[in-house]
């Protein structure tokens, strides 16, 4: 067990391994650090987290010494040991500090206002926290040309970089595609690319957020939002069943952002691109925001409430006339909560109503990261995308599994439906079309089915032979839990409201089952680990800021 | 006192000596022969250790001392890396070697590599050292002809390769670890230590960098042994704890506004003035001296009145310089404006400043713009402060910086201001132009 000292307070760190950063960490002090991070190699090159070290140390009769060392040192590159002494706020340390930050603005444009980072940004909220109010420098500024293209997603505003170069190491230690470098030397030095050679990789995006300052900016985020003006929710990504932990960054229900949010269990610090620019689809105005019913005297928009009286009645009434001729179909993307909720209503209609997956998208194989220079896997894995494009079919899977013994799929359900044994169904398909987009024929399967309701977020072949059309709510949009391909199952917060007029799936779900109340996600997690031992990790409701794992639920190895 | 002969530059003239038989005609390479058979890599190490050798690329330190960093047992590779990247300016005493005596250094860079037990040496040479760097790959290819190089050198159990590269053309490719890193094929970005290159250098192996003027000694330490060449030079200063003396010969180049630039060696001790009137001929077109710059850029100012410190390991310390540097002497006469000699050291460091350090980078960038207003007669009195200050705290080691460059581009700004604040005070008040010998170059030998 070591001990270390930061400003004269002791905390235990264990057995870990820290440099003077992470340990004061430990302490509640923030060293402040730009090239340092945890995901990459260290360079201690921005010298922004100098410090002073010494060791203490107890002699036999007791008496404790502490001997500090002459100069301060990099914190980022420097071990810490039982005894270390850090020191981050005497004059030293802030003399060190003060004078890299005004070594850092001496030729920075200061453009905060027009800046995209601005509210979240390293070099503000140090010079605020550490620095000086004023530069002594007046002279010129070099003023070096942006680079607008410098990456298929992502600019570089060239004067605002302070040369941290943490998103030249991203791409040669994470991605392993290697684009961007430092051309030039001293003040000169810059981040490029090679000619024709732009950052284009599957993780590109991560060096937006790794950028300390607003030097690299992701073009899809660029001059849409300040950043204080966005409300940031808890999510989990709906792109693959890797299911990396995001933050969901919205201002009056409408999404502008996704980003990575630090998950050990889940994925680390990064996400992939496809899966933090999938969420166009929810500020699409063409998405459903209607009830409709549709009979023979044409289609009607009706209430929510009424719509679910539709479905209970003709569902009702098919299953006591053939309950294995109803069938209900469960998207792989909705939320656990979700998929007990409808299992439950299936069950209320009959213990025979039967239950299939939806369609889980598989497409090519597990791509992992980092790449070597020929662009093929390493051995050793720091991120994968996965071929599997759903983000809760062993949820869902598990959820069924409880209540009903054969494991139907998508493709029974459409066999049944084309074959003529379907009398009533109920599909959910809340999936982004990104992700999935059901076909004509699955829409045609449906012509011989004498009730179907589809729930779904944009127009389709199924909404098209729908009787009842269910709009179906976003990520965003609710609360719930999903377990990825580890069998980590996770929180994701709502952070926008549904649609005006509609509901939330599981709302509408309650309504089928008439029962009172809201769906509270918290709730509904106790109610499942009771019943079903899969899910008993679920028990305390609270899955905590990293999730919980779900042993029986992961892929047999 | 009997005039000194020369030992490591007693071939200057001799072209024959420059191939392998005019050099073994000379007794080359007997040394190399006799160490091979009679003694141990770590017998080598002792003797050289033992004779109090101090590396000549800069930064003194006791090469003995640190080939004995390497680890014990290691089962290799282990790598040498002679640094002849030389792009201090103004210092050029390794081009001479190379260019006149290749075998000297050859032979050095194989006891040096039997002694450390390495199995290959990098030659990193200096870009634009062109002939150089064909006249050492000649000398080489006639080793491996002879059996010198390659498997079992002279028969023995010994084998070691010998590879030239050529630098990649940048000032930072000398800081030991910069070459590590350009050799490695990269940018030459020093790296962060620990790990030390004795420990992990060059492909991530032990290695040991050292320069060609340093390993040239070793011949003449093996062949003549530690207490002959401990008769020359300067003993340790009693009185100081830390020294280790400042033993044997160096290469003293001279240039500036002087009679005769070139290169001599002497014993070390010989004073500034002595090295400038004797050997350089005195300051030309007889003027004065106004000061110099005791070993390369890095090393600060001194002045007239200060010429008599002796250029040891101690001396330009004692006179506020960081201290012998390359021993590379450069003068410039009364007539020079400090602020223009002042801004092309400027300009220098900024432009070879790799980049990496906030405070080197920015540092060296600030004070050269600094330096630059004040030379088109925009200074203002706040400015010497600044670039005091500036200097003062841009380089110290360790803590702000990876490398020492930023603490050699502190020195020449915080020793012009503090010992020519008078001038600068005047060019201040009344601009360019009244100054002396306004908008003169100091011309620079060595390049850049
Ligand atoms: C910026 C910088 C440039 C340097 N350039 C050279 C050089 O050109 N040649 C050299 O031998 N040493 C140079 N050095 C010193 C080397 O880092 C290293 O100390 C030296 O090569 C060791 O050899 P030695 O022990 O034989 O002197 C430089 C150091 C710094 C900080
Ligand atoms: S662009 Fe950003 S991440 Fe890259 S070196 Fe500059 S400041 Fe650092
Ligand atoms: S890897 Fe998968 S879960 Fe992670 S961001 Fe990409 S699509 Fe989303
Ligand atoms: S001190 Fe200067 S030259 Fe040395 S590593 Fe740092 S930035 Fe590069
Ligand atoms: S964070 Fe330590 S030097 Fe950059």
């Amino acid at each position: 067990m070591a001990t270390v000292y930061v400003n004269d307070k002791a905390v235990d760190i264990g057995d870990e391994r820290l440099n003077c950063v992470q340990a004061a960490e430990r302490a509640g002090v923030t060293i402040p650090h730009y090239c340092w991070h945890a995901a990459l190699s260290v360079v201690a090159s921005c010298r922004m987290c100098l410090v002073e070290v010494g060791e203490r140390k107890v002699d036999e009769k007791g008496e404790v010494s502490t001997v500090m060392q002459p100069k301060v040192v990099p914190g980022c590159q420097t071990p810490v040991k039982d005894g270390t002494v850090i020191r981050t706020a005497d004059a030293k340390s802030k003399d060190a500090q003060q004078r890299t930050l005004e070594s850092l603005l001496l030729n920075h444009p200061l453009d905060c206002p027009v800046c995209d980072k601005a509210g979240e940004c390293l070099l503000q909220d140090y010079s605020f926290q550490f620095g000086k109010a004023e530069s002594r420098m007046v002279d010129e500024k070099k003023t070096p040309p942006n680079k607008p293209d410098i990456g298929t997603h992502v600019g570089l505003f060239t004067d605002r970089c302070i040369m941290c170069s943490r998103c030249v190491r991203f791409t040669r230690e994470v991605s392993g595609t290697a684009e961007l470098h430092v051309v030039n030397r001293g003040t000169h030095a810059e981040i490029d690319v090679f000619e024709g050679h732009p950052l284009d990789n599957k993780l590109s995006l991560n060096v937006v957020d790794l950028c300390p300052v607003g030097a690299l900016a992701s073009k899809d985020f660029l001059y849409s939002q300040r950043v204080w003006n966005l409300k940031s929710a808890n999510g989990v990504c709906g792109g693959c069943s890797t299911g990396c932990s995001t933050h969901v960054d919205s201002n009056k229900d409408i999404v502008y952002r996704l980003r990575p949010r630090f998950n050990p269990r889940a994925q680390g610090h990064f996400m992939c691109d496809e899966g933090r620019l999938g969420y166009h689809h929810v500020n699409d105005p063409a998405r459903l925001r209607q009830y409709l019913v549709r009979g023979e005297n044409g289609t009607r928009a009706v209430e929510w409430s009424e719509a679910a009286g539709v479905c209970r009645e003709k569902l009702g009434a098919a299953a006591s006339r053939d309950p294995g001729r109803v069938w209900i179909v469960f998207s792989p993307s909705m939320t656990v909560e979700e998929a007990w909720l409808l299992a439950n209503y299936a069950r209320q209609l009959s213990p025979f109503v039967k239950l299939a997956m939806g369609p889980v998208t598989v497409s090519g194989a597990d791509d992992t990261y980092p790449k070597d220079r020929k662009g093929r896997p390493e051995a050793k894995v720091k991120f994968t995308i996965r071929a599997e494009k759903a983000s809760n079919a062993r949820g869902v899977r598990g959820v069924l599994a409880h209540f009903q013994k054969d494991r139907l799929d998508y493709q029974h359900f459409l066999q049944a439906a084309r074959g003529g044994q379907v009398d009533a169904c109920l599909i959910s398909q809340g999936q982004s079309p990104a992700i999935y987009k059901p076909g004509v024929e699955e829409g045609d399967a449906l012509a011989s089915v004498g009730f179907v309701a589809v729930q779904e977020m944009f127009a389709s072949s199924l909404t098209d032979r729908a009787h009842v059309v269910i709009p179906a709510s976003a990520f965003s949009e609710v609360d719930g839990t999903l377990v990825n391909h580890a069998g980590l199952a996770q929180a994701k917060r709502a952070s926008c409201a549904p649609w005006r007029g509609t509901r939330t799936d599981g709302q509408f779900y309650l309504e089928l089952l008439e029962r009172k109340g809201l769906v509270h996600a918290g709730n509904l997690r106790k109610e499942i680990a009771k019943v079903i031992p899969a899910f008993k990790p679920l028990e305390s409701g609270d899955l905590g800021e990293y999730g919980v794992y779900c042993e029986k639920l992961k892929d047999p190895a | 006192m009997a005039a000194f002969e020369p030992v490591l530059l007693r071939r200057l003239n001799r072209p024959e000596c420059k191939t392998l038989t005019g050099y073994r005609a000379d007794g080359g390479y007997r040394t190399l022969e006799r160490a091979l058979k009679e003694m141990s890599p770590d017998q080598v190490t002792t003797v050289v250790k033992d004779s109090g050798l101090r590396g000549r690329g800069g930064a003194g330190f006791p090469t003995g001392l640190k080939w004995t960093f390497l680890p014990k047992g290691h089962p290799g590779p282990i790598y040498l890396c002679v640094n002849c990247d030389e792009s201090e300016p103004c210092t050029f005493n390794n081009r001479y070697l190379i260019e006149c005596d290749p075998h000297q250094v050859l032979e050095g860079i194989i006891l040096a590599s039997y002694a450390i037990r390495a199995t290959t040496a990098y030659f990193y040479v200096r870009y634009e050292y062109g002939s150089g760097t064909r006249t050492m790959q000649r000398a080489i290819d006639e080793l491996y002809a002879a059996g010198m190089l390659g498997k079992n050198i002279l028969g023995s159990e010994y084998s070691l390769d010998v590879v030239v590269h050529r630098g990649a053309a940048a000032y930072i490719c000398g800081e030991e670890t910069g070459l590590i890193e350009s050799l490695e094929g990269k940018r030459a970005w020093p790296r962060i230590k620990p790990p030390f290159p004795a420990i992990e250098g060059a492909f991530r192996k032990p290695t040991i960098v050292n320069n060609p003027e340093t390993l040239a000694n070793v011949v003449n330490i093996v062949e003549r042994g530690g207490e002959w060449f401990k008769s020359l030079g300067v003993p340790p200063d009693p009185k100081n704890p830390r020294d280790a003396g400042s033993f044997g010969s160096k290469l003293y180049c001279i240039s500036g506004h002087v009679n005769k630039p070139g290169i001599v060696e002497l014993p070390m001790g010989v004073t500034l003035r002595e090295l400038l009137e004797v050997h350089g001929g005195g300051v030309w077109k007889g003027r004065k001296a106004k000061g110099a710059i005791p070993g390369g850029n890095s090393m600060g100012f001194c002045t007239e009145a200060e010429f008599d410190i002796p250029l040891d390991f101690n001396g330009p310390g004692k006179v506020g310089c960081l201290g012998l540097g390359t021993a590379a002497v450069t003068v410039f006469d009364e007539t020079t404006s400090i602020v223009d000699v002042l801004h092309n050291l400027c300009r220098f460091f900024a432009h070879e400043s790799c980049g990496q350090c906030t405070p080197c980078r920015e540092g060296t960038a600030w004070m050269l713009k600094i330096v630059e207003r004040i030379k088109r007669g925009q200074g203002r009195l706040e400015d010497l402060s600044i670039l005091e200050e500036v200097a003062d705290k841009i380089g110290i080691m360790p803590g702000t910086t990876i490398c020492g460059l930023a603490d050699g581009a502190g020195w020449p700004v915080k020793t012009a201001i503090r010992k020519f604040r008078d001038e600068f005070k005047t060019y201040l008040r009344e601009g360019p132009g009244k100054g002396p010998s306004p908008g003169m170059r100091l011309q620079m030998a060595g390049g850049h």
